[in-house]
């Protein structure tokens, strides 16, 4: 598989003969791993602004070409033929998904990259096992903290794995992955935990305290396969709903696992970027739990309980619900100064996107004001409502923030939700013991007219019934989102 | 690096972390999951190493998986990111 040519790649060529002793060349790439860790902090900076977010990705990129290519001058690569052929698979295969993942299918590719990533770093680390020059010190006797860092580097890996492709079946909707719980999971979670934990202490032992090389490496395949099942238990029980928080949560466990990697080889930009994506995954993981009023533990441990409230049946919650037509609508929009669209993941199932474009432009030509009002939990991962408006070119100045656009909803003149439920659902203000109960929501009512457009009055993810439609306030609009729109846009081409 | 070294900079790299995500608006969050994530594939570098040394086949060719699994997650990653943020206009 060696490639006797590559010894002397362009990279040698390039470099002064003095650059080619040992001393030198680590320098070089400690140098360069140096450089690469800036370009990654400068380019999440970058992720700060709209303006600037292409740039900071391409810095990113470029920070970890740099990388890549001065890891092939390290001197414990000796043979290039298998790398680059990796290296080149890997690369097409990304351009190719990259190239045709659908907007509204992002949670489910991130989900599939966080459980790559960490699946590459439980090999990594059982790699590294195979070779003792990695784990024995100068002094011949194992090293603590690569060992540490090699169990850690696995764990975190296995579980980032298993869990993401969870995450994944259940966001594609698969069949086998319905929501599955019994009596004694958390004891099973919690067996499978400490399990898992125990196994470290064989590893980090080194290979003369545990019985053999060929026992610690068996004791770390096992641990992985522990780690893999907990990370399945973990997330098979968890609702669909909560997914935007177990994507984050993984998002943070990919990165914690480049970071053991880091400490397994001593690698100073494996343990940065890996903390800086650690950090990230935890905070947006904070921002989805507040969205929801929960707490992390309560969203991986806890169950979505059912309504404990006084069932209340849909023919008496429902029983002032004003249905309403196109025409009415349109006339509503066309005296209206300033409306807000309320979107929700139905809009993007339905298509709807490129419609509520062509009737924002419509609307803003007359002169009237219109703005998006996201919930933090809007789509199905952070930020996807923004990305899917986006893609239909939806200014992002019209999107506003939840937090934002609240205390302005009494100005408001026409309100559309269009595919939302639970993110403007008035129970989660006044029933304390509905499953949604203090979670912060849009204050649609609050707008002189509120329009819904909805299929039926069939329930959200919460399973609970909506107030709001039957407010006094509301219109009902029962249609498929996307041909509601195009009708709404005739309506108003009459008006 | 020791263990301590490497401690030292991961907490340090955190609190960057932090304060830099903390400043990046919601509108933003999926590129920055996408993007954050592409980067996390630097266990490509890891990768490279376990799977050049060649002391062992089973080493080399468990390297050699996680080097095509880890370019799909950066090359995929950033791809992916800097489709959506071209999507990202301002109002005309």
């Amino acid at each position: 598989m060696t490639a006797p040519w590559l010894y002397s790649s362009a990279l040698f060529a390039a470099a002064p003969p003095v650059l080619l002793t040992p001393a030198w060349r680590v320098a070089l790439i400690d140098l360069s791993y140096l450089v690469a860790s800036v370009l990654f902090i400068l380019g999440l900076k970058g992720m700060t602004h709209p303006r600037t977010a292409v740039r900071g990705n391409i810095l990113g990129s470029v920070g970890m070409l740099i990388a890549v290519l001065v890891t092939l001058l390290d001197q414990n690569i000796v043979g290039y033929g298998l790398i680059l052929a990796g290296l080149i698979v890997g690369s097409v295969i990304g351009v190719v998904i990259a190239a045709k993942c659908k907007m509204t299918g992002m949670p489910q590719l991130v989900a599939l990259l966080n459980g790559l990533g960490g699946v590459a770093s439980v090999l990594v680390a059982g790699a590294v096992l195979f070779d003792p020059t990695f784990f024995i010190g100068a002094d011949k006797l194992p090293r603590l903290d690569v060992l540490i860092g090699t169990a850690a580097s696995g764990w975190i890996g296995a579980i980032t794995f298993t869990g993401s492709l969870v995450a994944f079946a259940k966001l594609e909707e698969y069949k086998f992955v319905k929501d599955f719980r019994f009596s004694g999971q958390q004891a099973l979670n919690m067996a499978l935990t400490l399990g898992s934990l125990s196994l470290w202490w064989p590893i980090a032992a080194g290979p003369s305290a545990s019985g053999g090389l060929g026992l610690m490496i068996f004791c770390y395949w096992l641990m992985v396969l522990v780690a893999s099942l907990l990370g399945v238990m973990l997330v098979i029980s968890i609702g669909g709903a909560d997914m935007p928080v177990v994507i984050a949560l993984f998002n943070s466990y990919s990165g914690l696992a480049a970071a053991a990697t880091g400490f397994v080889l001593g690698n100073s930009v494996l343990i940065i970027s890996g903390s800086l994506v650690g950090a990230s995954g935890i905070i947006l993981t904070q921002i989805m739990c507040k969205a929801m009023n929960r707490s992390w533990t309560n969203v991986l441990f806890g169950t979505m309980a059912a309504s404990g409230g006084p069932a209340v049946s849909n023919d008496e919650a429902y029983a002032r619900v004003k249905s309403t037509s196109y025409d009415e609508v349109a006339m509503l929009l066309d005296v209206a100064r300033r409306v807000v669209i309320v979107p929700g993941y139905g809009l993007a199932v339905a298509q709807a996107q490129h419609a509520v474009r062509d009737l924002t432009t419509i609307l803003n030509a007359r002169g009237i004001q219109v703005e998006f009002a996201i919930h933090p939990v809007a789509g199905r991962m952070p930020g996807h409502m923004n990305v899917l408006l986006a893609e239909a070119d939806i200014p992002y100045e019209m999107l506003k923030e939840m937090d934002e656009i609240n205390p302005t909803m009494g100005q408001v003149d026409v309100v559309l939700i269009i595919g939302a439920n639970d993110v403007v659902n008035t129970l989660a203000r006044t029933d304390p013991r509905c499953p949604i109960a203090g979670m912060p929501i849009i204050d649609a009512d609050k707008a002189r007219t509120v329009v819904v457009i909805k299929r039926s009055l069939s329930p959200g993810f919460a399973g609970i019934h909506n107030p709001l439609f039957a407010a006094d306030n509301t219109l009902m609009l029962f249609a498929d989102g996307r041909k509601a729109i195009i009708d709404l846009i005739n309506a108003l081409e009459q008006v | 690096m020791g263990l301590i070294a490497g401690l030292t900079v991961f907490v340090l790299a955190v609190f960057i972390g932090f304060e830099i995500i903390n400043k990046i608006p919601p509108t933003l969050h999926t590129p920055l999951m996408s993007g954050s994530n592409a980067i996390s594939g630097i266990t490509v570098v890891g990768a490279l190493v376990a799977a050049g040394s060649e002391h062992s086949t089973v080493a080399s060719m468990l390297g050699f998986i996680a080097v095509v699994l880890a370019t799909v997650n950066a090359v995929g990653g950033f791809l992916v990111t800097h489709r959506m943020l071209k999507m990202f206009r301002r109002k005309d």
